[in-house]
C-alpha cells in the first residue's frame, strides 16, 4: 500500500492554555496553507465562545502539505466534558503529538487523554511548549514526562509555537515517528464519522476518516448506527478552507455533506459504508450520555415557544444534549435539560442565549438519581422535585466519579480536605516528581457539579487539574431539601443533598432569599424543611409604608402613572402562597456563584 | 360599580414659579435668578385670566389656591392684583402658600384686606438641624412669629405643612416638631413623607434617602398627637379641625373642574386635562404672543377616569364604594379597610400601604 505511505493523521494533546492553538498555526504557516495576510491567531476555533473561552469545543481538521507528505491534522476538544469526542478523534489518527507547557508540566486530562492514546496504540510525539519563556524548566518536565508515560527524555522535543522555534523539527518527527495509515483503497468502504457540525447553508458537515475503500462523490452513502442512507454530495478536504475533491481514500481525513439536516444523524463514532454489502460498523460508537441535568425556563413565559425552537435547532449542530418540556408551580413551563458536564451545560445555555435571542433562567444543576422505592420499584429522577417522600423511599443512589487531580506537592492539604468536604474516598495517592503529586478520589457526581472546579482552582492559584471518569452508582444518605415560602414549597429551588449538608444549604438558600423577596403585606416566613421537619428559618417582615404622600391637581396624571407601573411590576411577578416573588429573585437566588 | 361624588365646586390655581432658594427635595417647575421677571409674568397672568373671564371659561370660583414656588415671595400688592381679576362664588376659600421668613405684618395685612382668607406656611420641621439637612433657611422662631402676623391681621384659616424623615431626623425631633406646631393651634395641618424625586440633588444621594419603617412610625406619631389636638385625617397627608378642611384641594380628590394659570399650571375639565408651558419665559411670550399657553393635554377615557375617581377617593376620608375591590382583594387588603355605610375607607395602618388598595380597584 504504498500510496497510504506519505500520509500521516495525528492529533494534538495539550491542556488549555499549553499552546494547542498557537502551535496549528505555526503549523499552517510552516506548511504554507494560509495566506500570511489572512492569518489570525487561532485560526481553527471558529466559534466566538471558543475564542472567548480559550478552549476548543468543536473539531476541526486541516490537511497540510509538509514536504513530500500529507498531514491530517485533527483538533480535539479541550475539556473532560468531550472526553467522548476526544476518544474519536483518536480513533482516527496513528499518532499524536503531545504539547506540554515547559512551564507547568503535563496536567491531568492531558495525561489521561494521553494514556486514552496509548490504548489505542497511537504513537506520541511528546513536545514541551513555551521554551522561550523565563519559567520554563524544560529538563524537569522531560523527566516528569519520562515518569508517567514512560517516553524517554532525549526524544522529547522542545519547541516554542510562539516563536517557532523546534516547529519544523517536530513535523519531521511526526513524519518519522508517526507510521502510515493502513488500509485498502479497493475494499468495501468503511469510515469513521468523529465529528459533525450543522451549517445552515449546507446542512450537516461531517469530518470522516476513510478506513477502508474509497468514498465517491454523488455515491450513495449508508450511515450504519442511525440506519439511514444518504448520497454524498460533495467531499472534500479542509486546507483549512474547504475544497472540494472526487474522493477520499483510505487513510484519508477530509469532509462530507450528504444533505443531512440533523446531526443526530453523522454522531462522532458513527460508521458510513456502502448500502450494498455494507462492511460491519465500526467499534467505539457510544450514543451520547447526559451527566448533568438543570431545568431551562423563559424568564418571559411568553418565549417558551421560542426556546423550544431554539433547543430544536441548537440540537441540529449538537445532539449530545437533550430536553424534554417540564413545568414548575414556581417558574412556569420549560425544558429539563440533559448535558455532558457542567461546561456543556453552560455553553449551551449561553449558546441558546446569545445566538436565539432569548433570557432564560436555569434551575441549580441536578444528577440522576436511582431511587428505590419500598414497594419495590425503582425509578431514575433528574428533578429533586420528583423525589417521593422519605417514607416512600427505601434507598436513593448517586452517580459517583473517578478523578484524577495532578497538583504541585503545596497543595496536596488544600484538596484533599476539598475532597473529603465534598464526600471524596480517597483511591490513591502518588508522587509523580518530587514536585508534583497526583490524587486519586472517588467523589460524587452531585458534589462536582457544584463549584467543585473553580474551589480545586481557586485553592491552587489554578495549578491543579483536573480529569474524571464515571464511576457507577453508590447508595449514599440523601435527602431532599424544600425551601417554603409561606408554607408552600417552591419546586425550584427543591435540592437533593447528603444528610450532612442539609442545614448548610437550608441555611443559605433562606438567607439569601430573606434578601431578595421584597417585603409583602403580611410577614412571611422562608423555611427549609426536610419532609416535614423545619432545618432553617428567615422571616421577611411585613411592609409598612407603600404610599404616595402627594397628589394634587398638577401631579395627578404622573402618580397614576406610578400606580399602573406598580400594578404592571405585580404582574410580572409569581406569585407563591400569595408572596409575591420577582423574577430576579428566582436568577439570583439560583445562581451558583454565590 | 358607583360613580364617586361629584363635587359642584369649581377651583382656580395660580402658579408663582419663583423662590429664593431651591430646596434639594423639590422637583416643582420653580425658579430662583428670575426674579427680574416677576413684574411681567404678574401681567401675563393677568391678561391670561382676563381673556378667560372674557370667554366665559373662567367663571365664578368656590376655591382659589396661589401656590409655588413661593407666592409670598413676590409683593403682596402685586398677587392682590391678580386675584382681583378672579370672579369669586360667595365664601369662596383664597389661599396663598407662604415661607415663614417672607411673611410680615405688612404682607399678611394686604392679603387680608385684598380678599385671601387662608394661609398655608411651608414649616417643614420645627428642629434647626432638621431644616438644614432639608436645605431650608428659615428659622423655627420665624414660624411663630408669621403665625402671629395672620392671626393679627385677621386670618382664621391656617395651615402648616410638615416634612418627616428628613436625614438626621429622629422620632423624637419629629415629636418636637409635631408639639410647637400644635402649640401654634392651626386650623390645618399637612405632614408629608419626604419623597424622593428623581432629579433632585436628594435623589443623587442615597445616603439621605428616608428609611420606610421610621417614616411608619413618624406617620403614626402624627396622627395620635394631631388627633389628640382635635385635628382629624381627612386625606392620607392631611389632618384638619372639622370644618377647616382645603375646600381646593378636595376639588382635586373628587375629580372637580379647576383651570390653572401661570408656567406649569395644570387644569381639569370633565375629563380633559391640559398643562401650560413649563418656563416663566415662555409663559409671558406666548400670553403675549396671544396664543394659547397649553403645552399638552390628555384625554381620559370613562374606564381611565373610573379607576382614577377610585384611586383619588381611597385618599380621602370619603373611601371607595364596597365593590370596587375583588372579594379576594378585599380579603387579602381586609387589614388595611374599614367598611362604613357600604363604602371602604382606609384604616390608619391602610393609609401608609394605600397604593397595595389603590392598584387593586376596579
Amino acid at each position: 500500500m504504498a500510496s497510504l505511505d506519505r500520509f500521516r493523521n495525528l492529533c494534538i494533546i495539550a491542556h488549555i492554555d499549553h499552546g494547542k492553538s498557537t502551535l496549528a498555526d505555526r503549523m499552517l504557516e510552516l506548511c504554507g496553507a494560509v495566506d500570511p495576510r489572512d492569518m489570525r491567531a487561532q485560526y481553527l476555533d471558529s466559534m466566538d465562545i471558543e475564542r472567548e473561552r480559550g478552549i476548543t469545543i468543536k473539531l476541526q481538521s486541516v490537511r497540510l502539505d509538509y514536504r513530500d507528505h500529507v498531514l491530517h491534522l485533527i483538533d480535539t476538544p479541550g475539556h473532560v466534558d468531550f472526553g467522548y469526542e476526544v476518544s474519536r478523534s483518536l480513533a482516527a489518527c496513528e499518532g499524536a503529538i503531545l504539547l506540554v507547557d515547559a512551564a507547568q508540566g503535563i496536567e491531568a486530562q492531558t495525561l489521561a487523554n494521553c494514556y486514552l492514546a496509548l490504548e489505542n496504540n497511537l504513537e506520541i510525539v511528546a513536545a514541551l511548549n513555551k521554551i522561550d519563556l523565563p519559567a520554563a524548566d524544560p529538563d524537569r518536565y522531560a523527566a516528569e514526562i519520562e515518569k508517567v508515560l514512560g517516553i524517554p527524555a532525549n526524544e522529547i522535543l522542545r519547541v516554542s509555537a510562539k516563536t517557532g522555534e523546534g516547529v519544523s523539527e517536530l513535523l519531521d518527527a511526526v513524519v518519522e515517528r508517526i507510521p502510515a495509515p493502513e488500509g485498502d483503497p479497493d475494499a468495501t468502504l468503511q469510515g469513521l464519522i468523529f465529528d459533525s457540525h450543522f451549517d445552515q447553508y449546507r446542512g450537516v458537515v461531517s469530518s470522516v476518516r476513510i478506513m477502508n475503500g474509497t468514498l465517491r462523490t454523488g455515491e450513495r452513502v449508508k450511515f450504519v448506527q442511525a440506519g439511514s442512507v444518504y448520497s454524498a454530495e460533495e467531499i472534500g478536504v479542509r486546507r483549512p478552507d474547504p475544497t472540494p475533491i472526487a474522493s477520499l481514500g483510505a487513510g484519508e481525513v477530509g469532509y462530507l455533506i450528504a444533505g443531512i439536516k440533523d446531526v443526530g444523524e453523522a454522531r462522532s463514532g458513527e460508521t458510513i459504508t456502502t448500502p450494498v454489502h455494507p462492511a460491519p460498523a465500526l467499534e467505539g460508537y457510544l450514543e451520547p450520555k447526559p451527566m448533568v441535568f438543570c431545568g431551562l425556563y423563559p424568564i418571559d413565559g411568553d418565549e417558551f415557544t421560542s426556546l423550544r425552537e431554539a433547543l430544536d435547532k441548537l440540537r441540529l449542530n449538537d445532539s449530545s444534549y437533550t430536553f424534554q418540556p417540564e413545568s414548575s408551580g414556581a417558574l412556569g413551563f420549560g425544558f429539563r435539560c440533559g448535558f455532558l458536564g457542567l461546561l456543556h451545560m453552560e455553553i449551551v445555555r449561553e449558546r441558546l442565549e446569545r445566538e436565539f435571542n432569548l433570557s432564560l433562567i436555569a434551575t441549580a444543576p441536578s444528577v440522576q438519581y436511582v431511587v428505590h422505592k419500598e414497594n419495590g420499584d425503582i425509578i431514575t429522577i433528574d428533578n429533586p422535585s420528583e423525589l417521593p417522600t422519605s417514607t416512600e423511599v427505601s434507598l436513593v443512589e448517586e452517580p459517583f466519579l473517578r478523578a484524577t487531580i495532578l497538583t504541585p506537592t503545596a497543595y496536596t492539604g488544600t484538596l484533599m480536605e476539598l475532597c473529603q468536604a465534598r464526600r471524596g474516598e480517597m483511591i490513591k495517592i502518588e508522587y509523580l516528581s518530587p514536585e508534583r503529586m497526583e490524587l486519586v478520589y472517588e467523589l460524587p457526581l452531585a458534589e462536582v457539579v457544584t463549584d467543585f472546579f473553580d474551589q480545586m482552582k481557586s485553592r491552587t492559584q489554578g495549578y491543579a487539574s483536573l480529569d474524571y471518569e464515571p464511576a457507577g452508582y453508590r447508595s449514599s444518605e440523601l435527602v431532599k431539601v424544600d425551601i417554603l415560602l409561606n408554607a408552600v414549597p417552591v419546586d425550584a429551588f427543591s435540592m437533593i443533598v447528603h444528610k450532612d449538608k442539609a442545614y448548610n444549604y437550608g441555611l443559605r438558600m433562606t438567607e439569601k432569599l430573606k434578601e431578595l423577596i421584597p417585603r409583602q403585606l403580611f410577614d412571611v416566613p422562608i423555611q427549609a424543611a426536610i419532609g416535614g421537619r423545619i432545618i432553617a428559618r428567615e422571616t421577611v417582615k411585613a411592609k409598612r409604608k407603600d404610599v404616595l404622600a402627594k397628589c394634587y391637581g398638577g401631579d395627578i396624571s404622573r402618580k397614576n402613572k406610578l400606580l399602573e407601573k406598580q400594578k404592571a411590576g405585580k404582574k410580572r411577578m409569581k406569585n407563591i402562597g400569595r408572596v409575591e416573588v420577582p423574577q430576579e429573585a428566582f436568577v439570583s437566588a439560583l445562581r451558583l456563584d454565590d | 360599580m358607583s360613580a364617586p361624588v361629584e363635587s359642584t365646586d369649581f377651583g382656580v390655581y395660580v402658579h408663582i414659579p419663583f423662590c429664593s432658594r431651591r430646596c434639594d427635595y423639590c422637583a416643582f417647575a420653580t425658579w430662583t435668578d428670575r426674579d427680574h421677571l416677576i413684574g411681567e409674568y404678574v401681567d401675563a397672568v393677568c391678561l391670561e385670566l382676563d381673556r378667560s373671564v372674557s370667554s366665559g371659561e373662567l367663571v365664578s370660583a368656590t376655591s382659589v389656591f396661589f401656590g409655588g414656588g413661593t407666592p409670598s415671595l413676590i409683593p403682596g400688592e402685586l398677587l392682590v392684583r391678580i386675584l382681583d381679576r378672579i370672579p369669586l362664588a360667595p365664601d369662596a376659600e383664597v389661599t396663598v402658600e407662604c415661607n415663614p421668613d417672607t411673611v410680615t405684618a405688612e404682607l399678611a395685612a394686604i392679603y387680608f384686606a385684598g380678599g385671601v382668607n387662608r394661609v398655608s406656611f411651608g414649616v417643614q420641621s420645627m428642629v434647626p438641624h432638621v431644616l438644614t439637612a432639608l436645605g431650608r433657611t428659615h428659622d423655627p422662631a420665624s414660624v411663630a412669629r408669621a403665625v402671629g402676623f395672620a392671626r393679627n391681621a385677621g386670618f382664621l384659616k391656617l395651615n402648616l405643612d410638615l416634612i418627616y424623615g428628613g436625614a438626621g431626623e429622629t422620632l423624637d425631633d419629629w415629636c418636637e416638631t409635631l408639639d410647637a406646631v400644635i402649640a401654634l393651634r392651626p386650623t390645618h395641618v399637612s405632614a408629608y413623607a419626604l419623597t424622593i424625586e428623581p432629579g433632585t440633588p436628594l435623589a443623587s444621594d442615597p445616603a439621605r434617602h428616608p428609611d420606610d419603617d421610621d417614616q411608619a412610625d413618624k406617620y403614626l406619631a402624627a396622627e395620635e398627637r394631631l388627633r389628640n389636638a382635635g385635628l382629624l385625617n381627612y386625606e392620607i397627608s392631611n389632618w384638619a379641625v372639622p370644618g377647616d378642611e382645603c375646600r381646593h384641594n378636595e376639588l382635586y380628590w373628587a375629580q372637580g373642574d379647576y383651570l390653572g394659570f401661570g408656567c406649569a399650571a395644570h387644569s381639569h375639565r370633565q375629563g380633559r386635562r391640559w398643562w401650560n408651558v413649563r418656563t416663566p419665559d415662555r409663559y409671558i411670550e406666548t400670553v403675549a404672543a396671544g396664543e394659547s399657553t397649553e403645552a399638552s393635554f390628555e384625554l381620559l377615557d370613562p374606564e381611565h377616569r373610573h379607576v382614577e375617581g377610585l384611586r383619588l377617593a381611597l385618599r380621602t376620608n370619603v373611601g371607595v364604594p364596597s365593590d370596587a375591590l375583588s372579594d379576594e382583594d378585599r380579603e387579602l387588603l381586609d387589614p388595611l379597610l374599614e367598611e362604613a355605610g357600604g363604602r371602604l375607607r382606609l384604616t390608619v395602618d391602610g393609609r401608609l400601604l394605600a397604593n397595595e388598595v389603590a392598584v387593586r380597584l376596579r
